[in-house]
């Protein structure tokens, strides 16, 4: 198949295949992680902007990294730093950084939509890094990733997560993602957390449903995702961490309910001893350190796919590692925008 | 002296449907008579020749922002009803949330001040609930209605507590002045930029569910009972408000309501990240759209009213979450609902006429019809005339329409405002 992703905002709209292929794509990039030697130069020249609107420290680390091993220089622009708390709209913020030229933006925002509001007025990639309560694309590429290389497949799992679906953009961007491949979803929380119009968030057909009884959720469960209670998106008052450890907390007796080979995920940063024990954080079955080192292949393909256009046609088998030389430039739209008011020279 | 021949003539009022010729002498209707019957002198009359159009008494809207004072970047009492004539308007009533919130006789007859200089539509202020609209002492209404206001409302929010509410109704049952409701449990409300759903779940969108307008109703309408008052119910937008309201009519309660072109024309299900999508009431659900279209075909709803609510695009182009509510309507209610309500086929043409004009003066408690020595407010559509909205070309100052390039069948073709034509397309 040939795919060229103009931006990622969302893992929602991707098909199976185009979702497939991003995986491939990252393969590669994997196996780089384990060499002495980890940079190479195929986006030399380039740059890319990291715009954090909202804190973040393991996203905006692992981009810049996957940046720096494809060769490419990075602009950073943090919150507390911006012009943002000196009344600038966002839309001003970040035509001034299109402005100096990168060739890819990566950015975070707490509000749901904003990727998707920045990429519609500007000419250059925007890459979702996490976007409210929306999708974290990223993120649900990096988890399934992780998924296949442990289990062998993403197809037709039974995946249970837990915790706060209701504020998490990663349980969504999962969701899209495994839901194109016959997962079948349970999710379990408190019943707040866990509205019942997250039963149809999915494609049609996707089999999604809620328990309230973290015990009976696990049941069977091939993935379990626990999630970050996320105490700073909350607009109504909390549990408390007692009850919610009480009946949500996932410790080794209640993951023997899962399969016995399940997988235990967690986007980080995690709570231990809130929603996670450390046992089963650093128990066989966590794959949470290999999720980070995942999260840099994952989004170096990306970069690289954005930014050089990627390869033409896509083999069915996994690409090779890609060269070192400068990828041709194929279809790529000007950096110049409209407002060349900005432009020095 | 202008003469309006051959046109087809709808009024509710008198449940006339007719071709007849109407003669305008002055700033009032001299005579309706089948066409070539006029026995006044007409010689010296201006002609309009409306064959082909429908001719109607002038369209109220109930439920208008126009921004000034305090915000005119946004839009002016000026520009606001050159838009509202090119929709068809002859009157229009202007919601206090201005700044300063007109909650006292002086901005009130600061706004009709304004008016008289404008282009001709009728501009009837409604006077805040509240001083400020901030829901602690009752506004000063007696000076208000006495300076020219039609109404009162804290719009923009509900008046705050229960117990003001129902001190606001029984001043204005005294007043005989309408009492007009946002209605919003703000606790259920906060933080919500749209209704939830699976839409919301899915954009990760914060919603309110159709119970925050719901309860407020619920409560306004027992007020209502308790206190005799005329309780308007402002853009409501969910089948349990509605059926609220049923409630009350059956009761024989003063209790009327209103809903907006866009709320029975796309739903929640259409919201995208623009914040053209977002207003308050946020769009509903499917089946809250359905029972507004049956209610405004059975009578339940009273009226249409557009909730024009300009912003300039500074304010509009941010994040969905951080844009104000509210969108322009003017230019585009008349063809939503001959588009969603006559031709679908749901509302015969003289419903959807009475839902613009007897229905809003029935609210206002005052007459709206066409006979001879009435006031000669009129406005002449066509129900075939196809075009596309190009909101870039509207007199209003603001742009924030998600019905920007839809294209119509039927149109406003011509305002007329105590005898004037202040509009003509």
């Amino acid at each position: 198949m040939t795919f060229r992703l103009r931006d990622l905002l969302a893992l929602e709209p991707l098909t199976a295949d185009e979702l497939t292929f991003l995986l491939d794509q990252s393969q590669p990039f994997q196996t780089i992680q384990r060499n002495p030697l980890k940079k190479l130069a195929t986006l030399r020249g380039k740059t890319v902007a990291l715009a954090f609107f909202e804190n973040s420290t393991r996203t905006r680390i692992s981009f810049g990294t996957a940046a720096s091993r494809l060769g490419a220089d990075t602009m950073n622009l943090q919150a507390e730093a911006s012009s943002l708390k000196k009344g600038e709209s966002l839309l001003d913020t970040v035509q001034t950084l299109n402005a100096m030229k990168p060739d890819c933006l990566v950015m975070r925002h707490a509000s749901s939509g904003a990727a998707d509001f920045v990429a519609r007025h500007l000419d250059i990639p925007v890459i979702n890094a996490g976007d409210g309560t929306h999708e974290h694309p990223s993120q649900g590429l990096l988890d399934a990733l992780t998924i296949r290389d442990r289990l062998g497949k993403i197809d037709n799992l039974n995946v249970t997560i837990l915790g706060d679906l209701q504020h998490s953009r990663v349980a969504r961007s999962n969701i899209h993602l495994l839901g194109k491949f016959g997962c079948r979803f349970t999710l379990c929380g408190p019943a707040m957390w866990v509205p019942k119009e997250l039963e149809k968030i999915g494609a049609p057909g996707v089999s999604i449903r809620r328990v309230f009884k973290l015990e009976e959720a696990l049941e069977d469960a091939d993935v379990v995702l626990v999630l970050r209670v996320q105490t700073e998106r909350m607009h109504e008052p909390s549990i408390s961490n007692e009850d919610y450890v009480l009946g949500y907390q996932l410790n080794a007796e209640r993951l023997r309910r899962a399969k016995p080979n399940a997988l235990v995920l967690h986007p980080g940063p995690m709570n231990r001893g809130s929603e996670i024990t450390p046992e089963v954080a650093d128990g066989p079955q966590s794959c949470v350190l290999e999720q980070v080192t995942n999260g840099i292949a994952v989004r170096m393909a990306l970069l690289y796919l954005l930014i050089s256009g990627g390869p033409e046609d896509v083999p069915s088998e996994p690409q090779a590692a890609p060269k070192e030389e400068p990828q041709p430039q194929r279809n790529r739209r000007s950096t110049d925008k409209k407002d060349l008011s900005h432009a020095s020279d | 002296m202008l003469l309006i021949k051959n046109g087809r003539v709808l009024d509710p009022a008198s449940k006339t449907d007719a071709a007849l010729d109407i003669l305008l002498h002055g700033e009032k209707i001299a005579e309706l008579a089948a066409p070539g019957k006029l026995t006044h002198d007409h010689k010296n009359a201006e002609v309009f020749d409306a064959t082909g159009l429908i001719v109607a008494p002038g369209f109220i809207d109930l439920h208008v922002h126009l921004r000034e004072p305090g915000q005119e970047s946004s839009e002016t009492i000026e520009t606001g009803t050159r838009s509202a004539a090119r929709g068809g308007f002859t009157a229009v009533c202007c919601m206090p949330n201005t700044k300063p919130v007109n909650d006292n006789a002086s901005v009130t007859r600061f706004i009709l001040d304004r008016a008289k200089t404008a282009c001709g539509v009728r501009v009837w202020p409604i006077g805040a609930a509240s001083v400020g609209s901030k829901g602690e002492a009752i506004a000063e209404i007696a000076a208000m209605k006495e300076a020219g206001i039609v109404a009162v409302s804290d719009d923009g929010k509900p008046i705050a507590t229960a117990k003001l509410t129902r001190q606001v109704m029984e001043y204005c049952r005294s007043l005989d002045i309408p009492v007009i409701e946002h209605s919003e449990d703000v606790s259920l409300a906060a933080g919500a930029v749209m209704r939830e759903g699976v839409t919301s779940s899915r954009l990760g969108l914060r919603g309110m569910p159709a119970a925050a307008e719901s309860v407020c109703v619920a409560r306004d309408v027992q007020l209502a009972e308790l206190t005799g008052a005329r309780l308007h119910v402002a853009h409501l937008s969910a089948k349990a408000s509605l059926e609220q309201v049923r409630f009350a009519k059956q009761r024989g309660l003063h209790v009327t309501c209103e809903v907006t072109p866009h709320h029975f024309t796309l739903i929640d299900e259409d919201v995208q990240y623009d914040s053209r999508y977002k207003m308050n009431p946020p769009l509903a659900a499917r089946e809250d759209r359905e029972a507004l279209i049956a209610g405004l075909a059975d009578g339940a709803v009273d009226a249409i009213a557009t909730d024009h609510a300009p912003h300039e695009p500074a304010l509009k182009d941010v994040e969905f979450d951080k844009a104000p509510f509210g969108i322009v309507g003017f230019e585009t209610a008349l063809a939503l609902s001959l588009e969603q309500l006559v031709h679908s086929g749901r509302l015969s043409l003289m419903r959807m006429v009475e839902l613009f004009t007897t229905g809003p003066a029935r609210v206002l408690g005052i007459e709206r019809k066409l006979a001879a020595g009435q006031p000669a407010d009129l406005t002449i559509f066509s129900t075939t005339h196809e075009w596309s909205y190009n909101v870039s070309h509207s007199p209003g100052k603001s742009r924030n329409s998600p019905f920007d390039a839809r294209t119509f069948r039927g149109a406003p073709i011509a305002t007329i405002v105590a005898g004037r034509m202040i509009h003509r397309t």
